[in-house]
């Protein structure tokens, strides 16, 4: 249990969003700076105010270089973390914590055109650097031939279909249901028009049981968020959305995808204990959440978070998703209503930004009466998350 | 099943002082796990502390029975996902052994339709033209 002193205690006022490409023509340090500009624009903080920058660590420029583009001269915090809500969990607890005033969280990737087309020191170094959650993966797995994120949850994925009984005819309404939501939302690059389960049947097997739908596609994009406390919010342009609560979770024998030494691997017991702490923090519980933006890197984890995070019972996901109006904008818990990643592409914060979206009841796929909204990240562990909610 | 593509390598492990000693053994045809004395489990993959007792010098290394069940599996079947040494396609097994862990392997002569959760494999080694030796599990009688 942690001290509970971050409820409530900051919000974000301001996000900037790059428009989403396969060929985005601009190096990771222009789009960084360019989203963090129209965050700050969009929130009405002076970029000579912010003081606080927190980065997801495999993506982008570190604040060194992007304090440096947009000529901050000086910064009271600085961070990374891993991936999209850890990383706003930093900005969290450093505003709530007074470190900083007005802090910028960014997350900037272009993973499709890669490093050949937007050269920049900060992606090539990346390539080649040393990330140590992975150094288990390449001993043990790697001279076996399994390789890639697909792959590895494959593994895990098929023993889920062993002890489950899931059927592809129920796991499709994952990439149907985000087809049909990106549809709706121009910033989803990936579907003009929702697909069906024809087609998704028909969906190559890249790592058998793993479809090319069950999987983000790659995109470039660069987004931006600003954070700091209610009192501030007030004086700024936007509508203020309340972190009621961040948590992490990790687990036993964990591994980021690869967790299958443990006792299941078909739980997700990293996200259990960050929901327990989540709820716990923000006095909620799943009965409170309107809408829940998961982890949909890989389908199979939006079954399995949906009974994690404590939406659904143990064993009810398969049919909780099966025919998608459960899910679907109007059901019983809308999932991801801007598209999701798989509509989106990979890129984990396009979550936040829906949250707030939802929020505002500015989203192109509103939910009515969006007062709070729960954001998971993490599925393949360690996990992490947020309840965001209306002032 | 796996076959390997002549002159594209494996990866190779990377060998530290954590996971030598099992490394090792697999080069003479030995499948060694990492042992408690004090809990009296078994740990893998190797690392440096008992996660139960967190001692560092109670772990030693004792040889596995070899023998296990297939727990679950990928079959890698398309060029864009897939290690280029091997022939497409090719599984990857997860298997327990009866000493209750579970390694990442691949099959020995089963066809892709044999492939499945439950079945009884064994270990057995290969030695590969680039030097290096990997495990591999075949059928068993159960």
């Amino acid at each position: 249990m942690a001290i509970d002193s971050i409820k409530d205690k900051a919000a974000i006022v301001g996000i900037g969003v790059v428009d989403f490409s396969t060929d985005i023509g601009r190096t990771e340090w222009y789009t960084a700076c360019q989203a963090i500009k129209l965050a700050a624009e969009e929130a009405g903080v002076n970029i000579d105010d912010i003081d606080g920058m927190v980065k997801s660590v495999d993506d982008g420029p570190d604040p060194t270089y992007t304090g440096k583009g947009l000529g901050i001269d000086n910064l009271l915090y600085h961070s990374e973390n891993h991936w999209g809500t850890s990383a706003m969990m930093n900005a969290v607890h450093a505003v709530a914590g007074g470190l900083c005033n007005y802090c910028v969280y960014y997350q900037t990737a272009h993973r499709a055109s890669g490093p050949e087309k937007c050269i920049s020191d900060f992606l090539v170094a990346r390539e080649f650097r040393d990330d140590s959650l992975d150094m288990v993966r390449y001993d043990y797995f790697s001279p076996f031939g399994l390789i890639g994120e697909p792959g590895y949850v494959a593994m895990m994925y098929r023993r889920y279909m062993h002890e489950t009984g899931i059927k592809p005819e129920q796991l499709g309404w994952v990439p149907i249901v985000a087809s049909e939501n990106a549809a709706r939302n121009t910033n989803a690059i990936f579907f003009d028009k929702s697909i069906t389960i024809d087609d998704y049947m028909q969906s190559k097997l890249i790592a058998d049981p793993i479809r090319e739908l069950d999987c983000a596609p790659k995109v470039d994009g660069s987004i931006a968020i600003v954070i700091t406390t209610p009192e501030r919010a007030k004086a700024l342009k936007q509508e203020p959305v309340i972190i009621n609560s961040v948590a992490s979770g990790y687990a036993l024998e964990g591994q980021n995808y690869t967790s299958y030494t443990r006792d299941v691997i078909t739980d997700l017991p990293e996200m259990e204990n960050m929901a327990k702490e989540l709820y716990r923090v923000g006095g909620m519980g799943p009965k409170d959440i309107k809408v829940a933006m998961l982890d949909d890197t890989f389908a199979p984890y939006v079954p399995m978070q949906l009974e994690a995070l404590g939406f659904c019972g143990k064993g009810e996901a398969p049919a909780f998703i099966e025919g998608g109006d459960k899910i679907r904008v109007g059901g019983q818990l809308p999932v991801n209503p801007d598209g999701g990643e798989i509509g989106q592409g990979r890129f984990i914060t396009t979550r936040i930004v829906e949250a707030v979206r939802q929020i505002r009841g500015t989203s192109t796929n509103q939910v009515a009466n969006t007062d709070t909204v729960l954001v998971a990240s993490g599925a393949g562990g360690p996990a992490d998350g947020m309840i965001c909610r209306k002032e | 099943m796996v076959k390997l593509i002549e002159g594209i390598p494996i990866m190779r492990p990377y060998i530290d002082l954590d996971n030598q000693g099992y490394w090792d053994a697999v080069k003479n045809h030995k499948l060694v796990l990492q042992y408690c004395t004090k809990c009296n489990r078994f740990i893998h993959p190797p690392r440096p502390m008992c996660p139960t007792c967190r001692s560092q010098d109670t772990m030693e290394w004792k040889e596995s029975s070899g023998k296990g069940i297939l727990y679950s599996y990928v079959m890698f079947t398309s060029p864009k996902m897939a290690y280029p040494a091997y022939e497409l396609p090719y599984a990857v097994v997860l298997v327990e052994l009866e000493e209750g862990v579970r390694i990442v392997t691949n099959t020995h002569e089963i066809e892709p339709d044999e492939v499945q959760i439950g079945l009884p494999v064994e270990v057995m080694f290969e030695d590969l033209p680039d030097g290096q030796t990997v495990y591999r599990f075949k059928k068993r009688e159960a």
